[in-house]
């Protein structure tokens, strides 16, 4: 967008990238802990404006319904480097904004879906969301106080993930226990990147 | 002040899929730059030429330093959407840069390029 200036500007140097965390999650499961234990900032609040086909109702008639939502999305940030800059989006937690994920997960290098035990069947949807899309996540079960604990084994079983997936334990309160999770999901990408260029589908559905 | 909601499909290109005339942008929608969330921004210092108005101004105190479109978005509480807007304007004005944006996404059909994987993993590893 340079155009050229009489008036001269600031020495403009390189831009930090930002790059996008999506924490998903049923409502109530951890997200907003998890973003506030990490981020360096006041976690901060955004409005979106989004224009969506509804997809869930409505279908029989061939009529598409188009439905406007303002949604607040909640993030924080952690500085990585002068270079480069992680912003974590917790996902809206209410059902009736799934069809907003789409959005939201454009350009996110992938997704922490946070898992309570007491209440596995909230993650269901998030698990679904970004299986179906290709996008990598991790699965991060936060050990609330007075939570029944379960082996990462038994969690995989129950939210019928692939192998390849990892779960962890995580305490959404503590930041290094965020920036472990943060950090499954980086070596999570790694190993899958490395393992073959760019075929993902392939390789999540081997 | 009523709100007209244009003929067309609410998609835009720039924008995304979320178009509505709003008064602050003086009824645009049409962001010219590729402006994400987590795009950074920084004002250049360069004399805006356009007639921006307050909303301008106050995009581009917020963006003195560098700063990301959502950072500016909830700060000024106004919609992502807007502040995409005035920023397009600032842009083409030169008063304000924008940062690359990451390499495709995952689930996009491409990997995102390693180096950016490693420095996000090496920042993280140096929280701990």
């Amino acid at each position: 967008m340079a155009s050229s200036n009489d008036c001269d500007p600031l020495p403009v140097k390189v831009l930090p990238v930002g790059i996008k965390v999506l924490i998903a999650g049923g409502f109530g499961v951890g997200k907003t802990t998890f973003v506030n234990a990490l981020s360096e900032i006041e976690p901060l609040s955004t409005e979106e404006i989004l224009t969506a086909v509804s997809a869930a109702t409505d279908r029989l008639d061939g009529v598409e319904n188009k439905a406007t939502t303002t949604v607040a999305l909640d993030f924080g940030r952690i500085t990585l480097s002068p270079s480069h800059v992680l912003y974590l989006f917790g996902t809206p937690g209410q059902e009736r904004f799934w069809f907003m994920w789409d959005e939201l997960s454009e350009g996110a290098l992938g997704a922490v879906v946070l898992a309570d035990t007491r209440r596995l069947e909230h993650s269901f949807a998030a698990v679904d969301f970004f299986e179906r899309r290709g996008i990598p996540f991790v699965v991060a079960v936060n050990e609330f106080d007075g939570a029944h604990r379960y082996r990462a084994e038994e969690v995989r079983t129950a939210l019928d993930l692939r192998q390849e997936v990892p779960v962890v334990l995580c305490d959404a309160r503590v930041q290094s226990a965020g920036i472990r999770v943060l950090l499954e999901l980086i070596q999570y990408l790694l190993t899958t990147r490395s393992s073959h260029g760019s075929d993902t589908d392939r390789l999540l559905r081997a | 002040m009523t709100p007209v909601l244009p003929d067309g499909p609410l998609i835009d290109e720039a924008v995304g899929r979320l178009v509505r005339p709003y008064t602050v942008s003086d009824g645009r929608t049409r962001a010219t730059s590729h402006f994400t969330l987590v795009t950074v921004v920084r004002a250049t210092g360069a004399q805006t030429h356009g007639a921006f108005g307050l909303d301008h101004a106050q995009v581009l105190a917020l963006c003195e330093r560098p700063v990301s479109v959502a950072e500016v978005a909830a700060r000024m509480q106004v919609p992502a959407a807007v502040v995409k807007v005035l920023l397009s304007d600032l842009a083409e004005g030169g008063a304000v840069v924008a940062g690359d944006a990451p390499p495709p996404a995952p689930g996009h059909s491409a990997r995102p390029d390693r180096d950016l994987l490693e420095a996000v993993r090496d920042g993280l590893l140096k929280r701990l």
